[in-house]
């Protein structure tokens, strides 16, 4: 028996080691190095307490990122799900081929998202331009990426593109489970569409919506490689999103200390929306 | 289960329509990597005249595309074999014993709760770390991606192997076979479906990653696929038909793969998503 529970520790022990050296320790020097004034390259720094966290507060190219990052955020989570059900619906309503137009739904999760940004980003410069100016559509004539005030919108676009894919076919899934009886029973009894889909479908599929908006909030959140594609957060700083902040200032920027202090409140940021989210979404579940 | 109903031909075309707006720049992007400049400039839109295979050809000398290929199959199928039996390992000895020890119960909700952990907070560290370590390279990347996957992987293993009944088990261990062995003769096999999960989410997640390469890579013949595309993109220039021709490329045996085998993929996925 006490050969069996040393085993046991050796199963464990060498990846727990691995696990944090990797993930648990950097972290932490993130942490360390928020609190001090580091570049990323010189030899010696000082610590500065809190300097970094306050100056945070006040800079506006931080501002700027959340705000952006928030604002993409909300925007997807809300038109990936809506179009999503939608879909979903229609793909398991009495339809032909239906695994031909699963598949066909389903095929932008497995492409790269950088790459999809770069076929995009050339769409946006040079063929939906095209369209705007045969519409007569000026906010489509020029290329919507360069505009200060609409290249976030280009930048939601594309990830509703992408995003729909894995959330169809989640919602699907959960569509699949609804026994039909319910509906021909509801349909005796005189219910609309309207009335059959909020007081049938959508309770029933409540585990997948919770699934399905932590997913897509936590995907756009983090958008980073999609950024990289299309705007590199331009035009100025219109579409630079947290990730990106941190990456370019700690990387390029010499503010390895400061972004670190950054990546701290970020990660605050998420682990708080995550546990509200799952909270909140998972007490409706019960309720409904 | 099905009751044969009469096709929704409604909800048939809204369905069709959709798929336009699925595969329009998808379409865009195959016909522009078969056209040269001129054929451009007669027509965005169109199908090409003449099929540009030179373009492929181009893209294969301009990126090494060969090369990197080679690397980002070196990694991501590495990474799915090691994360396969390393994780499912951890994964085993932490849903057998998290019941009656602490340290066991405590390793899960350590592992599990890094998921809330965001990359950018490990980003700026992990590069030092990795110099250090000597492991800017292929290497690197492979013990990198599994070891980050343990996070998730562990919250879906403890959830299959819980299901697995233990009576199994305590007849291997009566007859003498070690917890390794049982593990390796028993549990493994019996792990199939979920062990196929993971391989497919982490195959797509490894072959598509961009960040993690861009950060940890610095040597030009280490670059993975997605990296490629990032450093070329500035040398394609105007040149669109070669930065076409070069993006299908990279995404072609994972198209390839999809085509083969969507009904695993899309399952694993979504199995993936559920648990």
């Amino acid at each position: 028996m006490a050969k069996r529970k040393a085993a046991f520790y050796w199963m464990t022990i060498p990846a727990l080691l691995l696990f944090f050296v990797f993930h648990t320790f950097p972290a932490l020097q993130g942490v360390f190095y928020s609190f001090t004034n580091w570049n990323g390259f010189a030899k010696t720094y000082e610590f500065v307490g809190f300097k970094n966290y306050y100056y945070l507060f006040q800079d506006d190219n931080v501002g700027n990122a959340y705000w952006f990052t928030f604002k993409f955020a909300i925007v997807v989570t809300i038109v990936i799900n809506v179009l999503s059900l939608l879909i979903a619906m229609g793909l398991n309503a009495s339809i032909k081929a239906r695994n031909f137009f699963r598949g066909v739904y389903f095929l932008p999760n497995i492409l790269s998202v950088l790459i999809v940004g770069y076929i995009f980003n050339y769409l946006f410069s040079n063929v939906f331009t095209v369209w705007g100016e045969n519409l007569g559509w000026d906010w489509l004539s020029t290329n919507l990426l360069g505009s200060q005030t609409m290249a976030w919108i280009g930048v939601v676009f594309v990830a509703v593109w992408q995003g729909i894919a894995l959330n169809t076919i989640l919602y699907l899934s959960g569509l699949q489970t609804i026994p039909t009886q319910l509906y021909e029973a509801s349909g005796l009894d005189g219910a609309n569409k309207w009335q059959e889909f909020w007081k049938i479908t959508f309770p029933l599929i409540a585990p997948f919506f919770t699934i399905n908006m932590v997913l897509a909030m936590k995907n756009a959140l983090m958008v980073f490689d999609l950024i990289v594609a299309l705007t590199n957060g331009g035009p100025g700083r219109a579409t630079q999103s947290i990730s990106h902040l941190i990456y370019t200032g700690g990387f390029e920027g010499g503010e390895f200390a400061y972004q670190s202090a950054n990546s701290v409140i970020y990660f605050i940021v998420i682990a708080v929306i995550s546990i509200v989210q799952i909270r909140y979404l998972q007490r409706r579940e019960t309720d409904m | 289960m099905k009751s044969r109903k009469r096709t929704n031909w409604v909800a048939m075309i809204l369905i069709a329509l959709g798929t336009v707006f699925i595969l329009f720049p998808l379409y865009m992007a195959v016909t522009i990597a078969l056209k040269n400049q001129n054929d451009m400039l007669n027509s965005i839109f169109g199908l090409p005249t003449n099929l540009r295979f030179e373009n492929f050809a181009k893209a294969i000398e301009m990126t090494n595309f060969f090369q990197a290929l080679g690397n980002s199959a070196i990694v991501t199928i590495s990474t799915v074999v090691l994360t396969i039996l390393s994780n499912s390992l951890v994964a085993y000895a932490v849903a057998r014993n998290m019941g009656k020890s602490k340290f066991f119960k405590g390793l899960y909700f350590y592992f599990i709760s890094a998921m809330f952990i965001p990359f950018p907070i490990i980003m700026l560290p992990i590069v030092k770390l990795t110099a250090s370590f000597g492991m800017t390279n292929l290497f690197g990347l492979i013990i990198l991606h599994t070891v980050y996957g343990l996070a998730f992987n562990v919250f879906i293993y403890v959830g299959y192997i819980r299901s697995i009944p233990i009576d199994l088990e305590e007849a291997a261990t009566v007859d003498g076979t070690g917890t390794f062995g049982t593990f390796a003769r028993i549990i493994f096999p019996l792990m199939a479906p979920i062990n196929a999960t993971v391989g497919i989410l982490i195959c797509l997640s490894t072959y598509n990653d961009f960040l993690l390469p861009l950060v940890i890579i610095s040597d030009q013949s280490q670059y993975t696929l997605p990296l490629v595309q990032y450093v070329f993109q500035g040398q394609f220039n105007t040149e669109f038909n070669l930065a076409f021709a070069s993006y299908l490329l990279a995404m072609l045996p994972m198209v390839v793969i999809y085509l083969f085998a969507q009904k695993w993929i899309i399952n694993g996925v979504t199995q993936g998503a559920v648990k």
